[in-house]
Formats: structure tokens, sequence, C-alpha cells
């Protein structure tokens, strides 16, 4: 079992003779997902090339796309310019879940797509995220697959790299994984920690999660009051950032500490009250959830 | 990226908000020149990125065109929470009655555009928002329709019992969205927004944040950016596409993606160190942003070894210790370098690094703490 996605999983990709977009196409095929459709606009009726010999129809729009192919979830590796754009199509066409790779979409953009797709009830992962793997079914994004395996064990982000070195641990003493979900580092996200501790705990197999965090807002105090106030299984959970100064943007739009709020300390304090196993280091993740699962 | 008070009241004027006239002065005779122009008393307003302009004595009240060179001559060259200010705003100073706070920023929770409004203006708004919350009221903006002029109204009227005053107050609220969505900000406010004696709303402050995502449709706003306002290496960073923060430490991180690139700097810290920098070279082998970003992170002299921590995920590691190898025979570098990479590929990677002669890690704890004993010269 795992999150959002899993073998039933049928994806179109928009942007997908792009670089990115044609790349992780070839690695999301490889790794087994149904790419059923791609879109591009003015490339509709070409095909794409991939792996093992796979052909993924183009179209011209989402809405061809998901009518032809019956596509359930889209995965968008369009620059920022035309990316909100891309998404509210997808919003538009049918399908269930829309990932949002794209970096550097314009936030008031993002504030009408969201509420776009809320309307309407779809949901976006993202934007300027990695997407999110369920080991041994299907990966929808950018995460590397070499570093996953099934497993117990749910894990939750906001960041890319570091979520990876995390799973990698894991993967390293046997743990492997539900579903991996990088949420994204932008400030306004479709898919919060608590949609993804509501899934993970509603998920049979998973029995303990990974919950890593990042300065900037207050996502992840409302998620420890949610942890304790909901949750029956584990959470180990991690913040990164104690030594950011405040005000500084660092990388992701979202991690800003912005007056006195959303610091390292009070997160991490936050995660302590509600009963969450707060690592200090990355390295120490992996003995918490080894003792939560003992 | 912030921009100054005068540029914000650009900003402010070309939406139709009523802001007093102004003008940027580099010279106390430039300064004073203005102010004679004015013919009467007016405000002298350092224009720097920081709040606190006012207390550390960077916001002066002069009567006169001489006085105006007087403040002038002491504000240019300030230092302010160790910004120089090498710009004045001279703007004619405004008899006041009231002063209000009507602020709008991107809100997280709602997602949404969101106003504050306050009575309790010329203060800062976190300040009220703490000691008095029930003096701000508070809209966030649908997207989908923008603000709709009964909400301005409902928001004016928090603010003032003279309907005349209402009246403008409405009007100008309007007209601080619509600078705030035509600049692409995240942030604006207006503290104060004063009413005169003669029955007048004015915006007499401004600031403005704009949202670096809107930079790329938005190049009149770019020419706005003053890289006086910030180190060179930062500038050098942006321009070479890379994310970088200057810190105060001696250990020179150089990481790719934000989180682990923040996670690195927090176990420097750990290990009894002080990270130099945030910096994230992004998933790409490219020698050539690696020139760069080592080329940044030595241009600090504080820097006392360097740290590489690599994650190699979807971008081998062996390509990235190729670029690395590259890189590092392309410049002259006197400091340690320290590599950790660990992912798809990382045996074939150490060797690479082994033959170049580098100290190659997989863990990152262990090259963490080799760095803060080779900053302290312990290594």
């Amino acid at each position: 079992m795992s999150i959002f996605i899993d073998s039933d999983t049928k994806l179109v990709v928009q942007g997908i003779t792009g670089r990115d977009g044609s790349f992780h196409t070839h690695q999301m095929i490889e790794y087994g997902t149904q790419v059923v459709a791609g879109v591009t606009p003015g490339k509709g009726g070409q095909t794409f090339e991939g792996p093992g010999g796979a052909r993924v129809p183009i179209f011209n729009c989402m809405d061809e796309a998901v009518a032809e192919t019956g596509a359930n979830t889209s995965v968008v590796y369009v620059p920022p310019a035309f990316a909100a754009g891309a998404i509210l199509e997808a919003a538009d066409s049918g399908v269930e879940l829309v990932v949002a790779i794209t970096e550097g979409v314009p936030v008031l953009d993002m504030a009408r797509a969201h509420a776009f797709a809320r309307d309407r009830g779809v949901r976006i992962l993202g934007p300027n995220c990695p997407g999110l793997i369920s080991p041994g079914s299907s990966k929808v994004g950018i995460l590397p697959a070499q570093i996953v395996a099934e497993g117990p064990v749910g894990v939750v982000s906001r960041s890319g790299t570091l979520t990876y070195e995390a799973v990698f641990q894991l993967t390293s003493v046997g743990l492997g994984q539900t579903t991996c979900v990088g949420i994204g580092g932008d400030p306004l996200i479709g898919t919060t920690f608590i949609d993804c501790l509501t899934a993970f705990e509603a998920d049979a197999d998973t029995r303990a999660v990974v919950m890593i965090g990042e300065i900037g807002g207050t996502d992840e105090q409302e998620a420890a009051a949610f942890v304790e106030a909901e949750m029956s299984k584990p959470v180990v959970g991690f913040i990164a950032g104690q030594t950011a100064p405040p005000g500084r943007r660092m990388g992701h739009a979202g991690a800003i500490i912005s007056g006195s709020a959303g610091t390292a300390e009070e997160k991490m304090k936050a995660f302590a009250d509600h009963g969450i196993s707060v690592a200090q280091r990355p390295a120490d993740i992996v003995g918490l959830i080894q003792d939560a699962l003992a | 990226m912030d921009i100054h008070e005068y540029q914000a009241k650009e900003r402010f004027v070309a939406a139709g908000l009523p802001v007093p006239p102004g003008r940027i002065a580099t010279t106390a005779d430039e300064a004073r020149s203005i102010a004679e122009e004015f013919s009467g008393p007016v405000m002298v307003k350092a224009q720097v990125h920081s709040g606190g302009r006012g207390k550390a004595g960077g916001v002066k009240y002069a009567a006169d065109a001489a006085a105006a060179r007087e403040h002038a001559e002491a504000i240019l060259g300030m230092d302010i929470k160790g910004l120089t200010v090498e710009t004045v705003l001279v703007t004619p100073a405004e008899d006041i009655e009231t002063e209000a706070y009507v602020g709008v920023l991107v809100d997280r929770k709602n997602q949404a555009a969101t106003f504050m409004v306050s009575a309790e203006g010329g203060m800062d708004i976190e300040e009220v928002a703490e000691t008095k919350p029930d003096a701000i009221r508070r809209l966030a903006v649908d997207p989908r329709y923008g603000l709709l002029p009964h909400q301005a109204y409902w928001l004016a009227n928090f603010l003032y019992d003279e309907p005349g005053h209402v009246k403008q107050a409405t009007k100008a609220i309007g007209q601080l969205y619509d600078a705030f969505v035509n600049s692409g900000a995240s942030m604006t406010e207006i503290n104060p927004l004063i009413t005169t004696p003669a029955g007048d709303v004015k915006a007499i402050d401004a600031k403005m944040s704009i949202d670096d995502n809107e930079l790329f449709r938005r190049p009149e706003i770019e020419t706005m950016r003053d890289t006086s306002a910030e180190p060179p290496s930062e500038t050098k960073a942006r321009e070479a596409g890379l994310s970088y923060v200057k810190l105060d430490g001696d250990v020179g991180c150089c990481v790719n993606g934000a989180g682990l690139a923040m996670a690195t700097m927090d176990l420097v810290k750990y290990y009894g160190g002080e990270p130099a920098n945030f910096l994230d070279i992004g998933g790409s082998s490219n020698p050539d942003k690696v020139v760069a970003a080592l080329e940044i992170i030595t241009s600090d002299p504080n820097v006392k070894a360097i740290l590489f921590n690599i994650f190699g995920g979807i971008t081998r590691c062996d390509d990235v210790a190729n670029g690395i190898v590259e890189a590092t025979g392309r410049i002259d570098i006197q400091v340690p370098i320290v590599i950790r990479l660990t992912g798809t590929n990382e045996e074939l990677a150490l060797e690479i690094l082994e033959k170049a002669g580098f100290s190659a890690y997989t863990s990152m704890d262990d090259v963490v703490e080799k760095a803060v004993q080779l900053a302290a010269g312990e290594g």
C-alpha cells in the first residue's frame, strides 16, 4: 500500500518534450510508472519514445489527453512563466492529482491556482517539489528511484536532497518506505504535512512516519498538534535551518524566518511538546525510527 | 527583493495613491537644493533596506533648507544595522493629525493576499499584533475576485469615523492592492497612513518587498535592485544562478539542495563550528557552477576550510566528483577542502576523488566534524 499514487496511477506529463520533462519521463517509465500521455501545446499527434520501446502519445491540451487515455494524475515540468497556467489546465481536466515540480512560480499565480484547484476538489502537490514515489509501484516527479525500497515507513518533507539523504539512510539499514512525498519549498503549497500525515495514518502498511521540516511558516507546528490529536502511528521529526539568520531566504522561497516567526527552535519545541521524537541530526533519524518500530 | 521607500512610493503613485512629492539625494548639497524647491519644512529620510531607521537617527525633520543639508550630511554614510546609507529621500513635512497602518502580505495559511489595518499607526505592526490584537482588522482577498469595493470600505471603516476620511481611505486601500498586484509584491505597507488637519488622507511612508519569482516578467522592477545593500559575493552568486547567503563563520559550505544545505550548516554548529555561508549549487554536476561556487566561497577571507556535501540522486556521484576535480584544477585554492558524496555510484566517486588527492567521505557527520577541525587549525 501507499499514499496518493500506486500501480493504478495513470500519468500525463505536462511539458513532456522539454529537457527536464523528457529526461524524467524516461526515468519514470523505467521505474514502471504508467505514463499514458504527454502534453505540449503545438506538438499534439507526435509520439514520445521512451525506454524499452515505450511509446507515449502527445496531445495539445490536457482535456484531450485525459479523454483519450483516462489519465488520473498529471506532473508539471513546465517553465515558471507557464507553470501556473498548466496547473490550472490540469485542475480543469479531470485528473485527481497534479504534481507541480517547477521551481520559481510567482506566488500570486499560485494563490489563484490553489483556489481554483480547491473549488474542483483536485489535489496539488507542490509546486517546487521533487514529487513522490511509492516504492515498487509508481514514481511521479524527480526522486531518485535507486535509493528507495519497499517497507513500512512513510516519509514527508519540504526538501529534496535532504529527503533523499534520510531515505537513503533508511534504505541502507533495510527500512523501506510506503511512500516518500516531497511537499515543496514554496510558501503556498497544495498538499500540506497534515494532508500527508492523514493519508499515512489511514494507510494500513505505514507503521511509522518521518517528517522533515524547515524554517518558515507554521505548518510544522500545526502538523505537530495534529500528530498528538489524531495519529496513532509514531512520528520522527527533523527541522533544517537552526543556523539560518532571520529575514533571509534560504534557497527555498518559503524558507525564511519572518520577524520572530518560523524558527527551527520553535518548530522543534512544537514537535517535542506534541510527542514527536526529534532528530538532532539527519543521522539520528534511522535510530529513532528503529526505536519506534521496535 | 526589497525595494527602497522612494521606489515603493513610485509604485504607489503609479497606482494613484496620495503620496506627498519627494526626491532623492546622494549628497548634502543636493538635499539642500531639493529642500529649497519644496520651500518649507521637509523630512530627510535614509533609504536603506532595514527597519528601525527612525530609532537609528536616519529620519529627521528639517525646518529649512540649511537644516536639511545638515541632516543629510549626518545621515549619508551613516551605518544602520550594517548597511551604509547612500541615498536620502527629501519630502515635504506633513502636518499629522492621526496615523494608521495599512499593509498587505501573502499569507501562507489563507493562501491569499491578506490585508492588515490598524488605527494604531506609526509603530511596528508585529508589536501591535502582540499587545493589542483587537486593534488589527484582517481580510484575506479571494484571488478569484480580487479586492471587492465593500471589503475596502469595511477595512477603511475600521480606521476612521469621519466619512470623508473613510471615503479617501477606501480608495487608497483599493489602490494599494493594485500596487501590490501590479508590482508582484509579497508584502507592502503604508505606515503611517495619515490624516492632516485639512482633512486629507496621505501615505507618508512606504515599504515593499517583491516576490523574487516575479522578476523575470517585471524587468522595470528588477532595475530597482540596489546591489549596494548586499555583499558583492551575493550579487555574484545571483548572477551565477546560485543560491547563496553570506554568514559570519569560517567553514565554507557547498551543498546540493536547500534543505540539505541548511542541515549541513546546522551540523557544522553541532560540531562546534560556525558556517561561513549557505550555498545551494543545485542538481547539476557542471564544473562551471562548481568553479563559481568556489570563487564565491573563497572570496570570503574568513573561510578557513571548505566542505562539500553532495547527495547524488539523479545526478550521479561520479559525475559530481569529476566536476569537482575539474573545477578545483581551474582555480587556486589556499584552504583545505573536504568532500562528502553519497548516493548513486558513490564508490566510483570516492575513487576519483582520492586519486585526485582529496579527502573524501561518505558520512555527513564525519566530513562536517573534519571540516570544523580544519577550520580551527586542528586538522
